[in-house]
């Protein structure tokens, strides 16, 4: 009996000492680290998305650009004179594996977070980082949840509400369209919150909406009965808040069927044009709402743009853009707060959330932005049309 | 000392272990040693084990394949949120938690019982893509399914959040797709674990117990055990429900330890019940303990891998193939044994190692 | 009116369905198990036919002829290193490698190709038919599916049933050891049934993305287990079973979309696949397996 005891001892601290082996290590084993920091201090930036996983390419934009911002400001002689390193870990789009990269990039010492890039997962973790007191600013999770009762938390892209309004009274006052019809994806907190907040806005300013039509995760293939309701319903204008990938299919579909009524989509949207292949010919028409347009001709988009294709291939989107001004958003904050990486976790968040509601930002995602103290970012949606193969603005 | 039947000795160095195991990550939880990823880590792998051993009962001793036992995790995590997050300020947290756990596993077992009355008709394959079904659909309509409280009491929607009809003042509970925010978190490391070995005690008590007797018999020889006059009917359906009611425990811890409860396809849909297959087939069938070590060591090995970034779930995957193929194929088997390198001889050769010592 | 277009838009998504459950069903039937990679086989072969055409500027049916050859080959290095090994183990052991095969598959695909969507030309030239007077469209792809569908479909059963490969594998799926005592060299069979069902999934991807042009690495995943279920629907392991199964799961699946709600739409067509796995317990075409005491 005392050999058992001995023996499962000697078991139980085998297998210990491997979690501790890898909690010490953990720090060092897990880092991906881009910048070499040999022990200078630096700041930390942290970020988390998807980069498997069927949001991939949403979290691989968000790190690549993070990337591309963060070179540039190393380049220049990084924040208030630090240099930043950072870090990004993947969360395959789920709410315990985002809490999982959270931890791990805790143990490496982030000191910001600039994540997540889902909703759902990002509730999860802006629940974390309110507890440890992690500023966190976030490039595109757009959901209430994610800011609601975290005044640590805050967006660069459109709130789910903001996003629903402001399309319900684009189209009220631009007449639009008299009968809507709404495809979104029920499965999808981003799309299903976009379109309660247009239908609630909807019925405010009077557009009558004819058909309400949902398609989920797993039954995302086929949109042709969606729109045979809406075209037989007689809607003259479709709401789309959901994901280019599935858009390029509905326009598609919609074209087979020789329907075509104004085509309405939110930021998800962008990036229609850059998907490779695709017949920029069905897309003719189609309003979007979003804050960046990749072949915007000014300085700092072109800058953005070039880089990004020859560092990592691929037009980026909208996702990216915001991620991207992220960094240049810390950076302003950090600096009128006169911060360096000396000062702890929570000296930071504190002083960030003032600061950030202080800052007036020009970025490639919207003019003059500013932060409310509820997270929520202020920057007037531009609604674009495509025409020609290209974004033009109406206004 | 009185003596011990095999099974059951087993189980008590399981449980010792395991206890020594928590003693040890407490220890160094409080002195600061445990990394903040392992910490986080702790209560979810209970709960997937909890899951898993439920899984275990039905795969290794009905001798069922279900691909629908995320459903009934799914189910315990959204009835108990839903009842903590409806009187979270009406309730003290310990009773809340409480009636929490015994709602969400009574929620599950409910749902496994309703479930299994048709399913088990079914054999094979035929019953694995009928629980997959079930599965899908519970998560299909948590997904439309919004609810919400104000002054004139619950409010139900399939359909959207305005359809509710709420006051001003009111709240919504549920939140379709968006699912529930903002649960309560109580799941701790020790709760956890007095779970995970009250499960192992109660499985391991029922695959031994008259009915598990039975139930082992049905499933080696259903026709025999149906002669000797067993109902077969009554037996499936008790271990299909406490199965489902031990998966349904693994949601409410879940569902406890995260702010956002969304259901998807990863964390409940069919990708969720077929990880924990495969966490119950690397651990061996039948094998309760056996669950529980997969559990971990498949949980911990992408967080493991972070490192390798973009090549992680490149790297799970061979790993994982190769983990079936060391422990299942004939062949490898053949040669392990041959060069003595059994999980049993290895288990030998480390006792004699400290003998020696 | 409105009837008629949704039956046909859901016979266009059954056909579909039909295509990939026909490789399922073949390696079902004869090697006994789900392999659950089949649907990653098909994302593999929609990406060659892609790169064929769109790289290397090739026309389509030579796109598809490579990718067929391609995925043969991919198919039989991943039942030589992954299946194999485990003919003797349980079949769950296999199922739970097949998912590793399927992880495996995505995340290679991931790092090869990239996440962002691509566009998918489709191999179908044809605009397709316009009926009544344009109120009725079927398009191209469709039909071609239909057809490609029922060819296949006819090919298999004449291949099983009249060659000396397919007889040695019903032979096989029957009884795998009185399947050796008659000198049937069951590895070599049960290779050729992969070889098979993965060239089938190269021409299944092309379809699929022809039929809805968007491609990523999880293009394939979701179809494969719509297309399980269509195969069990049908009776697993039965090839008319697959194509009546395929058929019947799209239409329902429109049907219900159209008909009763498009945001309970999954919770319906599962149910419907329940109810009639009670009232049919092995599939609409499924053989009653007798049990020996």
């Amino acid at each position: 009996m005392k050999k058992k005891i001995l023996s499962m001892g000697l078991c139980a601290a085998l297998t210990a000492s491997l979690f501790a082996g890898c909690g010490a290590n953990g720090g060092a084993a897990t880092s991906t680290e881009t910048v070499d920091t040999s022990g200078e201090l630096t700041w930390r930036l942290g970020g988390i998305g998807p980069i498997t996983g069927g949001a991939a390419q949403y979290g691989q934009g968000v790190m690549n650009a993070i990337q591309i911002a963060v070179d540039e400001v190393n380049e220049a002689g990084g924040i208030n004179g630090y240099k930043v390193s950072f870090n990004f870990q993947d969360d395959e789009t789920d709410p315990q594996k985002a809490v999982n990269a959270y931890n791990t990039l805790k143990d490496w010492g982030m000191q910001i977070l600039e994540g997540t890039v889902t909703s759902g997962a990002c509730a999860a973790v802006s629940a974390e980082t309110y507890n440890d007191r992690i500023f966190q600013l976030t490039p595109s999770a757009s959901s209430t949840s994610v800011t609601e009762g975290h005044d640590n938390t805050f967006q660069i892209c459109f709130s789910d509400p903001n996003q629903g309004t402001v399309s319900a009274d684009y189209i009220a006052e631009n007449s639009l369209g008299t009968k809507i019809g709404i495809i979104y994806d029920s499965s999808d907190p981003y799309s299903s919150g976009v379109y309660q907040n247009f239908a609630k806005e909807a019925a405010n300013v009077g557009l009558e909406i004819v058909a309400t039509e949902a398609f989920t995760a797993d039954n995302k293939t086929d949109f042709s009965t969606q729109l045979q309701k809406c075209k037989d319903a007689g809607a003259d204008l479709l709401f789309l808040p959901f994901y280019y990938q599935e858009g390029s299919v509905v326009l598609k579909q919609a074209h087979d069927m020789s329907y075509a009524p104004i085509m309405f989509g939110v930021d998800g949207f962008d990036g229609l044009l850059g998907v490779k292949d695709f017949d920029v010919s069905l897309a003719e028409g189609v309003y979007l709402l979003t804050p960046f347009a990749a072949d915007a001709t000014d300085d700092a988009t072109k800058n953005f743009v070039t880089k990004y294709e020859e560092q990592f291939g691929g037009t980026p989107n909208q996702f990216a853009a915001d991620a991207y001004d992220g960094v240049y958003i810390l950076k302003e904050a950090l600096e009128s707060a006169g911060l360096t990486p000396e000062a702890s976790n929570e000296e930071i968040c504190e002083a960030l959330i003032g600061a950030i509601q202080n800052v007036n930002y020009n970025g490639l995602t919207g003019e003059g932005m500013t932060w409310n103290e509820k997270g929520e970012v202020s920057k007037s949606p531009k609604a674009v049309i495509i025409e020609n193969g290209g974004y033009v603005s109406v206004e | 000392m009185k003596k011990l039947n095999g099974s059951t000795r087993k189980l008590i160095s399981s449980i010792a272990i395991i206890v020594v195991l928590y003693l040890v990550m407490n220890g160094m939880q409080a002195t600061g040693n445990l990394s903040s990823l392992m910490s986080g880590l702790l209560v979810p792998v209970c709960a997937y084990s909890l899951v898993a051993i439920g899984l275990n009962l039905c795969v290794g001793y009905l001798g069922e394949l279900s691909l629908g036992h995320a459903g009934f995790m799914c189910v315990g995590a959204f009835t108990s949120a839903f009842f903590s997050k409806m009187y979270q300020d009406v309730i003290p947290d310990v009773p809340r938690f409480i009636l929490a756990l015994i709602i969400g596993t009574f929620f599950a077992a409910l749902f496994g019982f309703l479930i299994a009355i048709p399913v088990l008709r079914l054999s094979g394959d035929y019953l694995a893509i009928v629980t997959l079904a079930f599965g899908e659909i519970i998560k299909n309509v948590i997904n439309v399914l919004y609810v919400g409280k104000d002054a004139a009491g619950l409010h139900f929607s399939l359909k959207d959040m305005m359809d509710l009809g709420l006051d001003l003042d009111g709240v919504v509970l549920i939140n379709g797709a968006q699912g529930i925010t903002g649960t309560p978190r109580q799941s701790t490391f020790t709760i956890a674990v007095i779970l995970l070995i009250v499960a192992l005690i109660i499985t391991h008590n029922f695959v031994n117990s008259r009915t598990g007797r039975a139930v082992k018999a049905i499933r080696d020889n259903q026709i025999a055990a149906e002669t000797v006059g067993l109902p077969i009917t009554k037996y499936k359906l008790t271990a299909f429900t406490i199965s489902a009611a031990i998966a349904g425990v693994g949601g409410v811890l879940y569902a406890h330890n995260i702010n956002s409860l969304t259901a998807t396809t990863n964390n409940f849909g069919y990708n969720m019940s077929i990880m924990i297959l495969v966490y119950v087939v690397l651990g061996g069938i039948g094998n309760f303990s056996g669950s529980v070590i997969a559990t971990v060591v498949l949980t911990m090995l992408p967080e493991m891998l972070r490192g390798l970034s973009t090549y992680r779930m490149l790297i799970y995957s061979i790993v994982l193939i190769a983990l079936m193929l060391f422990n299942w194929a004939p062949g490898i088997l053949k040669l392990r044994e041959e060069h003595g390198l059994t999980t049993k001889q290895l288990f030998g050769r480390f006792k004699k190692k400290k003998e020696v010592q | 009116m409105g009837f008629l277009t949704y039956l046909i838009n859901g016979l266009s998504l059954g056909s579909v369905y039909a295509l990939i459950a026909l490789g399922y069903t073949m390696v079902y039937g004869i090697a006994k198990m789900l392999n659950f990679a089949h649907g990653d086989v098909i994302m593999l072969g929609a990406y060659l036919v892609f790169m064929c055409m769109s790289n290397a500027g090739l026309p389509a049916v030579v796109s598809i002829v490579i990718a067929i050859v391609c995925c043969t080959a991919i198919g039989i290095i991943i039942e030589k290193i992954a299946y194999k090994p485990l003919r003797r183990a349980t079949n769950l052991a296999v199922l739970i490698t097949a998912i590793g095969v399927s992880y495996f598959l995505q995340n290679m695909a991931l790092l090869i190709f990239g996440s962002n969507p691509v566009s998918f030309t489709s191999v179908v030239k044809w605009s397709g038919l316009s009926l009544a007077g344009g109120q009725l469209k079927i398009t191209g792809s469709a039909i071609v599916t239909i057809i490609t569908c029922l060819i296949i479909m006819f090919a298999l059963m004449w291949f099983v049933k009249n060659t000396k490969p397919g007889q040695a594998m019903r032979a096989v799926s029957e009884d795998k050891d009185a399947a050796i005592l008659m000198g049937i060299n069951v590895n070599a069979t049960i290779s050729l049934t992969f070889a098979i069902g993965s060239g089938l999934a190269a021409i299944a991807g092309a379809l699929l993305c022809s039929a809805y042009p968007t491609l990523n690495p999880y293009t394939g995943s979701m179809p494969g287990i719509k297309a399980f279920t269509a195969a069990v629907f049908g009776g697993i392991g039965s090839i008319p079973g697959a194509l009546i199964g395929g058929l019947l799961l799209g239409v329902i699946e429109i049907l219900a979309k159209a008909y009763i709600s498009s945001q309970l739409a999954d919770a319906i067509v599962f149910a419907v696949l329940i109810i009639v796995l009670l009232v049919k317990p092995t599939g609409i075409l499924g053989k009653q397996i007798k049990e020996k005491v």
